[in-house]
């Protein structure tokens, strides 16, 4: 059994919520005392039906404003695979929300409302899912039920996405499904209403989506994130380099360099808990040894030689902000970046994009909560990177304001 | 090929964390109960660190209130990896005054841990605690973070929580702030046992089928202590029973079962129709009990 992320992105009005809890009931994860304290929770409210958006909704001030304020994370599993969804709320921030979630999504859900086709709202939602580099997308068209289950209507709306995502994404795997969540038309059951469909419920499509090229297989990477040194006597001249393997495939005996050093050595042996693997690849957690001893600390990479990362002090990088305060030229921020710590000034705002029209808005020097911006950082020093669209976890960073420690924005390097 | 199943990436994933931990934190401390998600997370942390020890000391939060096989596998396990323990007694803060003892047929000392966490953590300074939350268990830990950041009183704020990208943690804070990290946030009850069985891990033998005097209350079986005031209408009864989670023995519901190996409790679970919390009576305060709770510097 592997283990499959996905986002869905909307607000109740597509029914994104209904979705969830349809996944969750018909795949048998929702509990008896769960759905008690919904059913219970409806009544309260005055609602005619159970309401599973109350299933989603974690916190007080949600169940009470009946919004959802942050990022969920749900969970439940079929005898292929675990599943686990970021639900992000449509209404309040949803940028920030969408963006966080999507950051560690292999598939995206899209969901269309088949009476109303595609609107701003699946443009904004296409937009992020590209812009994080979402591997799979998939486009559900819901409502069905409510445009009597017609062929045509499916069609219009898949050809209408079709046009619009060939901007934004063209080379992305896209699947259509058309759907009822509310009545359970093929979320887990085929449709017997849509007998011209025949390419998979949703939960087919999620169970079978082939997961094994969403990590870069290619480029070796592996920054260290921690030196482990026993100093005991059974182990006193142990050194070795812990991380997770970001990139690429790493095996004993492999050649491979030291960043920024550019020291060239060998792997002496791949240590997972007291017996050594023969290879690494992402996202596994291991230990490396070298055959030389170095002078190598956390925010240093171990690298395959043949297609080395960047290295540069002038990055531009597409940003999504997420603070109140905004973001200016000049500001000065701390940066993550895999494993390392620099600080940054923020050199030049190219433009701001509009995410539901995609025009560029050039000129506007402030980058307020929610903007998506291509921005120009000078770091303190050049760090070792790639560009997002190659790696999801080399090419990806985070600001965070330098007097309230907050993090504040997300940077994806082009 | 090249693929790691489940329960590998998730190890994998809360390694990075435990080892992102050890980096960016100075006096970190591994919250330890005696119950199944922390002894998960100790062994998850000896194998985030190996060769060497795990750089940090376990923290128990003792209540008085214990079920005595959690203490006697907490000791063992404390000798054989030659750990360091720190007990903080719920019994001294109130001895000092600084925690009232509840009164009434369901007093517990579950919200009194909190005073006695806080406390804890700052006479030794840690400035981050590990906790073995996991997001499935409840409603309001859905919304958590790995590193969710507490405010120089302890409180969670969580609807201004910082945004969580990649695997990309933010651990900066002020002097006096403190995080709870969360290593195995996105695994499930199921996820747990599955992984016990795998990496055999020995539990205390609560969890495991035996019989024991219990009483019920409001359809929650308890298991009686001689410090529990029973009401008029329930009785003491001895039952075949076992733990499905194990805290503070006044507030852990117990399951009637006879299942007596971890293949079988995972049978138990893949059939049953009750959260995991379902029998915790800490929860059923109120809708909002973990919330509240949470936010004051719980757990």
């Amino acid at each position: 059994m592997e283990l499959f992320r996905f986002t869905t992105a909307g607000s109740v009005d597509d029914g994104k919520s209904t979705l969830i809890g349809r996944l969750l009931y018909d795949s048998k994860s929702i509990f008896e005392d769960q759905m008690d304290a919904v059913k219970r929770a409806s009544l309260k409210k005055g609602s005619e039906h159970i309401n599973l958006a109350l299933l989603t909704d974690g916190l007080r001030a949600e169940r009470e404003q009946g919004i959802t304020i942050d990022v969920a994370y749900r969970y439940f599993a079929t005898p292929k695979r675990k599943f686990i969804i970021a639900d992000t709320p449509g209404h309040v921030q949803y940028t920030r929300n969408m963006v966080t979630g999507a950051s560690t999504a292999n598939a995206a859900i899209i969901l269309i409302d088949a009476r109303n086709g595609v609107t701003e709202q699946t443009h904004r939602h296409a937009y992020i899912a590209s812009l994080l580099e979402i591997p799979h997308i998939i486009v559900c068209i819901n409502k069905m039920d409510l445009v009597e289950y017609r062929e045509e209507v499916f069609k219009r709306i898949k050809s209408e996405f079709t046009d619009f995502a060939f901007h934004v994404f063209p080379e992305k795997d896209m699947r259509f499904i058309p759907i009822s969540a509310l009545k359970g038309d093929n979320v887990v059951k085929p449709s017997l209403n849509m007998a011209w469909y025949d390419n998979g419920t949703l939960m087919n499509v999620l169970e079978t989506i082939p997961a094994l090229n969403d990590n870069d297989m290619i480029r070796g990477r592996f920054p260290v994130q921690y030196v482990i040194r026993p100093e005991s006597d059974k182990y006193h001249d142990y050194r070795g380099y812990a991380g997770r393997v970001a990139g690429g495939i790493f095996r004993k005996g492999d050649v491979v360099k030291i960043l920024p050093s550019g020291i060239s050595t060998t792997i002496a042996s791949i240590d997972n808990f007291d017996c050594p693997v023969e290879e690494a690849f992402p996202p596994m957690s291991v230990t490396i040894r070298l055959s030389d001893d170095l002078d190598i600390s956390r925010g240093d990479m171990i690298v395959h030689d043949d297609r080395p990362p960047r290295n540069e002090t002038d990055i531009e990088i597409m940003l999504c902000w997420m603070n109140q305060k905004p973001l200016r030229p000049g500001n000065r921020y701390f940066v993550k970046h895999t494993t390392n710590d620099v600080r940054c000034i923020v050199k030049e705002v190219n433009y701001i994009l509009n995410i539901n029209t995609l025009e560029k808005a050039e000129g506007v020097k402030t980058v307020a909560m929610n903007d998506i911006a291509s921005v120009r950082l000078r770091l303190t020093r050049s760090i070792f990177f790639d560009s997002y669209r190659e790696n999801r976890i080399t090419g990806s960073l985070i600001l965070i304001d330098e007097s309230t420690n907050e993090t504040v924005g997300a940077g994806m390097i082009l | 090929m090249f693929q790691l199943t489940h329960l590998e990436e998730l190890e994998a994933e809360s390694i990075y964390v435990m080892r992102e931990v050890a980096a960016q934190f100075e006096r970190p401390v591994l919250l330890f109960s005696g119950g199944k998600d922390s002894i998960v997370l100790v062994h998850i942390a000896r194998k985030a660190f190996w060769p060497a020890k795990f750089p940090f000391p376990l923290l128990h939060i003792d209540t008085g209130h214990n079920f005595d096989e959690a203490i006697q596998f907490r000791d063992e396990l404390v000798y054989n990896l030659s750990a360091k323990l720190i007990v903080g007694y719920v019994q001294e803060s109130i001895d000092t005054g600084k925690a009232i003892e509840e009164e009434g047929f369901n007093a517990s000392r579950n919200v009194l841990q909190t005073i006695t966490l806080l406390d804890t953590i700052e006479e030794f300074k840690f400035d981050t605690a590990i906790g073995g939350g996991r997001r499935d268990e409840e409603k309001s830990r859905a919304k958590e973070r790995f590193f969710s950041h507490r405010d120089e009183f302890g409180q969670w704020d969580p609807k201004n929580q910082r945004p969580e990208l990649w695997n990309v943690f933010n651990g900066r804070k002020r002097m006096g702030e403190h995080f709870r990290v969360f290593p195995i946030s996105n695994w499930t009850e199921m996820d747990v046992w599955q992984y016990i069985l795998k990496e055999s891990i020995a539990l205390p033998s609560i969890y495991f089928t035996h019989e024991r005097e219990v009483f019920n209350r409001d359809g929650v079986w308890l298991a009686f202590a001689p410090f529990m005031r029973l009401k008029e209408n329930e009785k003491i009864e001895v039952k075949q029973i076992r733990c499905r989670t194990v805290g503070d023995i006044t507030c852990t519901g117990l399951t009637l079962s006879t299942a007596n190996t971890v293949e079988e409790i995972i049978q138990e679970i893949a059939a049953t129709r009750i959260t995991e919390r379902g029998g915790r009576y800490d929860d059923k305060r109120s809708d909002a009990a973990m919330e509240d709770r949470k936010k004051e510097g719980y757990f």
